[in-house]
Formats: structure tokens, C-alpha cells, sequence
């Protein structure tokens, strides 16, 4: 998933956090990125009309932007359930993380032939426990 | 410059032994699912067709050639493999069949395809790590980039074969 991707999946989160424009201050805090490296990025999505950016009041994705912000969640929830599901891995959040980058979508699309993923998803992702809401799991310690 | 293509990565994926012991799992689990592929299409393909049996039975040779490869690289990395018995029950739990032979053959294709992907992406990732990794880092890229490039023919291979049966 290349960088643009992450962060309108981040985007997308955060809009559904604060049920509205997302702030770019929260974006930046959500991919652990400077304010100043969250707002260059927010610019380069922008001049591809993936968002709206108002001043003082955030962003907004574009129906583009959502598009492609669900696509790369379910990439994500597909990374996660992969990690948990077939390689046990118990930190899935942390790892899922730290590999998105490297696993693009058609890389994703391979896993999700050996996993069992819910029509609905990504709307079953529940952003406070960074999780599928149907994965058997315990919530995050570190929440 | 499209935006698709820049390099800077949220995170850096590979800043550890742990990391990219993980990401080589992910590689041997995409062999096995390839190789695991091939012989369900094998064996409910409901057309005779000699040339993409052949096709099939190099492809899952090539997969078991490409998973030996990664294990040994994850054994210097002190970590565990996963077994291609699991994969191969994961993937016969969730084959749909392909019974013509345009279906098996474009199922092929994004195997190939997305071994391709994945490897090159992999090798990126190493390439901008500066972590201190316990394996030999050009062995490592060497081994990838072969087992890329075989990943290239074979992607030429089902191509050719798209276009002779157009």
C-alpha cells in the first residue's frame, strides 16, 4: 500500500471519529508523522481532487477519496486477519502496521484466498480497537 | 512525478531481523498458495488439455523451488516457516473451482503477477533499509531478485500461451 493510500485510509478514519471533516493534527497523530509531513501529503491528495482541505475546519475525501480510503482498508483488515488467522501472530495491529507498505493491494487480493473475511468488511472495522469488530480477539492492551 | 510512484513510506517496513523474517513468511505462504493452486486446478479441471497441465506442473515445481529458497533465508533468521499441509487445507477449504480453461489460466496469471509484485516491492523495501540485518543483505537481494525474475518469465509464459489460444 504506497503512502498516499495510508493516509487516505487514515483520513477516512478520522472523519468517522469526529463525524466530520477529519483535522489534520489527528491525521498526522494517527500515522505517527510530523503536522508538517501530514499537511504536505494532504496538499499532493488534494491537487488529485481524493479531498477538500478547509482551513481551521479539516478534511474532507471526496467520493474518489472514499473510494479508494475503503479500498485501502480492506487491504489493512486483510493484513490483520492474515496475521492473526493463519500466521498467529498475537501483536497483529503492531505488524500490520509495519507491513502495509510493502503489501500492495494484488498482494492482499492472494492472502484473502486463504482467510475468512465477512462480505461487509470494511464496515465492520472499529477504529478504537484497530480491529475488525468480528476478529475473536482480546482489545488492544496498549489502547 | 505521479504520487502512486513515491517511494517514502509511512513506515520503514523492513528495521528488523523480525520484520523481514515476516515479511519472507508472507513470501513462502504466497508459493504455497500458488503451488496449492495449480494442483486443485489439476485436479478439478474438467478440460484435457496437456499443454496447461504442463503449465500447472512447472508452476507448482517453480513455487516449491521459490519456498525452499525462503526457508533456508528464514532459518538463518532463527524463525519458523509455515507448513505447506496448513496452506494447502486453507486453500482447498475456500477453491472455487475453475473449470474452463480461461479461468485457470487468468488465476495463473495474477499468481505470477502478484509473486512479481510482491518481490519487487520486497526488494525495495530492503534497498532503503539502513537496518542492521544478521543475513547477508546482497545474497538476500541476489536470491530475491532471481526468484523475481522467474516470476517475470513466468508471467510471460502464461501471456504467450493467452495470446496463442486467442
Amino acid at each position: 500500500m504506497n503512502t498516499s493510500d495510508q493516509y487516505l485510509k487514515a483520513i477516512y478514519l478520522v472523519q468517522q471519529e469526529e463525524d466530520g471533516p477529519a483535522s489534520t493534527g489527528r491525521v498526522a497523530d494517527m500515522l505517527d508523522v510530523s503536522p508538517a509531513s501530514a499537511n504536505e501529503m494532504i496538499g499532493k491528495l488534494e491537487e488529485q481532487d481524493l479531498l477538500e482541505h478547509e482551513k481551521y475546519k479539516g478534511v474532507t475525501l471526496t467520493d474518489e477519496g472514499i473510494v479508494r480510503a475503503r479500498d485501502a482498508l480492506q487491504t489493512y483488515c486483510i493484513i490483520e486477519r492474515f496475521l492473526l488467522e493463519v500466521l498467529e501472530v498475537e501483536e497483529f495491529r503492531t505488524e500490520a502496521k509495519q507491513l502495509e507498505p510493502v503489501i500492495d493491494e494484488t498482494v492482499a487480493d492472494r492472502l484473502d484466498t486463504i482467510i475468512d473475511r465477512a462480505p461487509q468488511c470494511p464496515d465492520c472495522f472499529d477504529p478504537e480497537n484497530d480491529a475488525c469488530k468480528l476478529l475473536e480477539v482480546e482489545p488492544d492492551p496498549a489502547d | 512525478m505521479p504520487l502512486a510512484v513515491v517511494a517514502v513510506s509511512v513506515q520503514q517496513p523492513v528495521s528488523s531481523d523480525h520484520q523481514l523474517a515476516r515479511l519472507l513468511q508472507i513470501g513462502v505462504v504466497l508459493e504455497e498458495v500458488v503451488e496449492a493452486r495449480a494442483g486443485e486446478h489439476a485436479r478439478t479441471m474438467e478440460v484435457d488439455d496437456p499443454e496447461l497441465e504442463a503449465l500447472l506442473a512447472e508452476a507448482a515445481e517453480e513455487s516449491a523451488g521459490h519456498r525452499e529458497q525462503l526457508e533456508d533465508l528464514i532459518d538463518d533468521l532463527e524463525a519458523d516457516t509455515i507448513p505447506f499441509e496448513e496452506i494447502k487445507g486453507l486453500v482447498r477449504a475456500q477453491y472455487e473451482s475453475e473449470a474452463d480453461f480461461d479461468g485457470v489460466l487468468y488465476d495463473q496469471l495474477c499468481n505470477e503477477e502478484t509473486a512479481y509484485k510482491f518481490y519487487d516491492d520486497l526488494i525495495a523495501a530492503i534497498e532503503d533499509s539502513d537496518a542492521a540485518l544478521s543475513v547477508d543483505r546482497a545474497q538476500l537481494i541476489e536470491t530475491l531478485s532471481s526468484i523475481r525474475e522467474e516470476e517475470a518469465e513466468g508471467v510471460e509464459e502464461v501471456t504467450e500461451l493467452m495470446e496463442k489460444r486467442e
